[in-house]
């Protein structure tokens, strides 16, 4: 058949086109798709069973047959912070994630530096990946690794020490500052090599022009700069070791820190050991609201 | 030790000697001398890679170099650091400190050298002023335009008062507008404070502006120093004759056949008078050399037209005339027309043959 005018057919467009021209129409209807489903196990997940241990914190148990009464009470948290043994373990607990944060920032920002500065370009991701490696092993295969170089007598480090003189570590609190900041070390060195790569080579050659030593530089020019990163890094290095008690048991020796206790408690009295568990979160919120306080979380 | 002086008896600002520099299998700097008087405004100009950036940085001491010697006021300062130097440098990327405000970016240097606090700030204030950012002191850098951020980082460095200052093609990222501006502003700031600028970039008609003098650099080696007329219009080399400004070259038969002589010559495009052929008295007159060719294109480019012309003797010449009598449709029809060009023959300047490596590509300037 012949026709004078050409007409111009409309096909249908296909449904999955249209869907998604539709969508595109509809940024609302975009975001509830998105977000569903983070949502929902955000709030299912995650915020009740944080909201399920802070008012079990201030239930009760039956003292005879053991089960948990839903009753208001302060009476765990006030034996939480009455009892000397539980303040020094959480002393000791904060003390410990505070001197692995602090020792994983000074062995973590030099390796930070070479990768994202020094070594050359084309070698950074094969470093990325060195210091990523260990993140593929078990957690509890690393432990028990440590377990046997901090070993007294027969340990590697121990035989390294001898020739000198010197005891090696054996198990407590240097054993557990070792293998945490071990074990936490990636969780630095990457948020700071981020940092620090984004950092512009061009403003550590300003600062050496304007007749700023090394040292100087370093000070008033890379740490502000890279600040928010060591910030983001202590806050996995410090939480990460504040709610540990595997590490702690196996090289520990006798240490206690407050994730033995919740631990050892929470099978005879749960509302007690939610009592303790609320410790590290309060210091956490602590934490974060020191943090937010000196600007670092501005920039992020 | 005794200060160097060039052969007029004027002191050196800046040295430098044999210098060299690899990276690796890159011979990115490949035996440099080069001379910088007191209170010069000297440009290292030429193309990306051509070795001139790598220079600035050796006498800033950003690198070491592989062989050679820097003196700075005819103390050798090869193996000292860039804080041990008395230069100071403006940075492509400006380089500004993006958690100090303008006033802390300024005073930076003077921070660092133990300068008191009300001296450093009543500096800093005086330097920004200077270059007309009297009151942008507490802003952060993130807030400035582009080329705020340039008078900053300039700022920053002259509050120093640097023996020689360095400039690493610090207007490259403004548009053209501004950048034609901070030309004239710098070269006005530079009479001003009688620093020593050492200033590198890549676009010529920049260098042929601002400078006192030009260094040409091409593949790790200087071609050319001279003044701005001595480099355009006495070009030592093929390379210079292309770089600044066009080519324009008459080489073998075409040479002898046009200005008579063997070798290779060139001549300036505004400096050729184009006229169509069938108008005119027809000879060139005996006071001009000239030679016929075919249109082959035309480019407006508003005050004027550059017209490129197939020669019958062979090569290609381009020829600029200003657009006082023509205009756009009137030139268009050129295309393809039969044309004579004339100039006078003092225009005509020899370039040194055997120089000039011919991988050396030779761009294309923009007229």
């Amino acid at each position: 058949m012949v026709t004078d005018t050409p007409v111009r057919v409309e096909e249908p467009a296909p449904l999955r086109r249209r869907l998604s021209a539709a969508l595109f129409r509809h940024p609302r209807v975009r975001l509830v798709g998105l977000l569903t489903l983070p949502a929902t196990w955000l709030v299912l997940v995650y915020l009740s069973a944080l909201l399920s241990l802070l008012v079990t914190a201030f239930f009760t148990v039956d003292e005879f047959t053991g089960a948990v009464v839903r009753e208001l009470t302060l009476d765990n948290v006030r034996e939480v912070l009455t009892t000397p043994a539980y303040v020094g373990a959480a002393v000791r607990t904060v003390a410990i994630a505070a001197t692995v944060t602090v020792l994983c920032v000074l062995l973590g920002f030099p390796m930070a530096f070479f990768m994202a500065k020094i070594a050359p370009p084309r070698s950074r991701n094969l470093l990325v990946a060195l210091v990523v490696t260990p993140l593929w092993a078990s957690y509890l295969v690393k432990v028990y690794a440590w377990q046997a170089m901090v070993q007294p007598e027969t340990g590697l480090i121990a035989w390294l020490l001898t020739p000198f003189g010197l005891p090696g570590p054996g198990f407590g609190v240097t054993a557990t500052v070792l293998t945490l900041t071990y074990l936490w070390l990636p969780y630095m060195v990457l948020p700071v090599y981020a940092g620090l790569e984004r950092m512009p080579d061009s403003l550590l050659d300003a600062s050496g022009d304007l007749g700023a030593r090394p040292a100087r530089t370093v000070r008033s020019v890379v740490v502000p700069l890279v600040w928010p990163s060591i910030v983001v890094g202590s806050v996995f290095t410090f939480s990460l070791s504040l709610g540990d008690y595997i590490t702690v048991q196996i090289v520990g020796g006798r240490t206690q820190m407050i994730g033995n206790i919740v631990y050892q408690t929470y099978t005879s009295n749960l509302p007690f050991a939610a009592a303790i568990a609320l410790i590290p979160v309060a210091i956490m919120v602590v934490y974060l609201a020191l943090v937010r306080r000196t600007g670092a979380l501005d920039t992020l | 030790m005794v200060g160097a002086h060039d052969q007029d008896g004027g002191t050196l600002a800046v040295r430098v000697r044999g210098l060299r520099k690899e990276f690796g299998d890159v011979v990115a700097v490949d035996g440099v001398d080069l001379d910088v008087r007191d209170g010069e405004f000297l440009t290292l100009l030429g193309p990306s890679g051509s070795g001139k950036t790598t220079v600035l940085r050796m006498i800033a001491g950003f690198e070491l170099p592989t062989a050679g010697t820097v003196e700075l006021g005819g103390v050798d300062v090869t193996r000292r650091a860039p804080f041990e130097r008395d230069v100071n440098t403006v940075f492509q990327d400006y380089a500004l400190f993006p958690h100090m405000s303008v006033l802390d970016n300024v005073a930076y240097g003077l921070r660092v050298r133990r300068v008191g606090r009300r001296e450093r700030t009543q500096r800093a204030l005086e330097a920004l002023g200077s270059v007309q950012l009297g009151g942008f002191g507490a802003r952060r850098p993130s807030q400035l335009s582009g080329g705020q951020r340039q008078r900053v980082a300039l700022a920053r460095a002259l509050v120093n008062r640097p023996r020689v200052l360095l400039l690493d093609e610090p207007l490259g990222a403004l548009d053209l507008k501004l950048r034609e501006q901070m030309q004239v502003e710098l070269k006005a700031i530079q009479r001003q404070v009688g620093i020593t600028f050492v200033f590198v970039t890549h676009d010529q008609e920049e260098a042929l502006t601002m400078s006192d003098r030009i260094a040409v650099f091409a593949g790790g080696r200087i071609e050319q120093v001279g003044t701005p007329a001595d480099v355009y219009e006495r070009p030592a080399t093929p390379f210079v004759a292309g770089f600044v400004g066009t080519s324009n070259l008459l080489a073998g038969e075409a040479a002898r056949q046009v200005v008579g002589r063997d070798g290779t010559w060139s001549v300036r495009p505004e400096k050729i008078r184009v006229e169509r052929e069938d108008d005119g008295t027809g000879a060139a007159p005996d006071d001009r050399h000239g030679t016929r060719g075919t249109v082959r294109e035309v480019v407006y480019v508003g005050s004027a037209t550059r017209f490129v012309v197939d020669l019958d003797v062979g090569g290609t010449l381009v020829a600029l005339q200003q657009n006082l009598q023509t205009s756009s449709m009137d030139v268009q029809g050129l295309r393809g027309a039969r044309v004579r060009l004339t100039w006078r023959p003092e225009h005509e300047f020899r370039v040194a043959d055997e120089a000039s490596d011919p991988a050396v590509p030779v761009p294309d300037p923009v007229p």
